[in-house]
């Protein structure tokens, strides 16, 4: 098994490329579901109906 | 088999197919990646002359493919959205940019660490690797201009000028070895002429770039359905998808 990761002595430059490659993918599978999320969000709190506004002048008025 | 193609050009319909081809070419995307790791890392025998450093071509080819290969298809998405003005078609694009880059820049890099071993050296200004660093500039300017106008359609607009003009570096890239007699060396891989290698690292190969195109599909479906939602905020019918995507949403 260490012989595997050892890579004939190329370890370094090997799980350089493959780590990078896997890391970019994970953080872009990520980042997009997080954007995804964050659109419904968004469309979610524009639909809701506004509160109703206080009218602070209407209290102290005679 | 009659498909009604209009179906695929407005937001409203695509969304749900979207989502059902984003799922299915990621999970094939994940069976073809781990294949492909199982021959390219286990199966494949040590190359002769370079050792276990030529690993990394089972992740450089495919990569370097995929980086010329969707700017074609952003430029061309580009083209539909200037010539009909579609919105899809530009949401298309738009969704491609990233995903373009990303493949532009493991190229670069796995290439990197690849010529280190073999070449001697991370980087040389090869016509090649440069056009490629151009690629992933082309790539980088398309986001940041995009992100740097306020109106979406016009965005679009100056989005897929910038896309379609820079599609002319991509032939530059593929005919760069043959053209200019720099570092790179020519294509390892040839439709007309007998491989150059053994067969299980060619299938390594192939099966790696056809993970590699699962995955490109799959991400960007999900990055479009994410700017659809983005674009068609102020449209009724997303209101209706709030309810469908909590019944049916993975």
């Amino acid at each position: 098994m260490s012989e595997f990761f050892a890579m004939g002595g190329y370890a370094w430059y090997v799980w350089m490329a493959y780590g990078a490659a896997a890391l970019a993918i994970v953080v872009e599978i990520v980042t997009v579901r997080a954007r995804r999320k964050r659109a419904f969000d968004e469309l979610r709190m524009s639909l809701e109906p506004p509160r109703p506004r206080s009218m602070p002048h209407a209290r102290g008025a005679r | 088999m009659l498909i009604n193609w209009f179906r695929f050009a407005s937001p409203v319909s695509f969304y749900p197919i979207a989502g059902r081809w984003s799922f299915a070419f990621g999970a094939l995307a994940a069976v073809l990646a781990g294949a492909g790791l199982v021959v390219g890392l286990w199966i494949a025998p040590t190359d002769a002359t370079q050792g276990d450093a030529y690993r990394i071509i089972f992740i450089h080819v495919p990569t370097a493919w995929m980086a010329m290969f969707i700017y074609l298809v952003m430029a061309a998405w580009s083209a539909l959205a200037l010539g009909f003005n579609t919105r899809l078609s530009a949401m298309m694009a738009q969704a491609l940019a990233p995903t373009g880059a990303l493949m532009a820049g493991l190229a670069l890099w796995t290439g990197a660490f690849w010529g280190r071993p073999t070449w001697g050296t991370y980087w040389a200004w090869d016509a090649r690797m440069t056009s490629t660093l151009i690629l992933l500039f082309l790539y980088l300017g398309v986001i940041a201009l995009r992100s740097a106008i306020e109106e979406p359609r016009r965005a679009d607009r100056a989005c897929a000028v910038l896309a379609l003009v820079g599609a002319v570096n991509v032939p530059i890239i593929y005919f760069s070895v043959q053209w200019w007699n720099t570092l790179h060396q020519g294509s390892s891989i040839s439709l007309t002429a007998a491989p150059k290698m053994a067969m299980t690292m060619l299938a390594g190969i192939l099966i790696m770039t056809a993970a590699a195109w699962c995955y490109t599909i799959a991400i960007v479906l999900s990055r479009v359905q994410a700017i659809i939602v983005e674009r068609e905020r102020g449209a009724g019918w997303l209101e209706s998808l709030i309810e469908w995507r909590a019944g049916s949403e993975h």
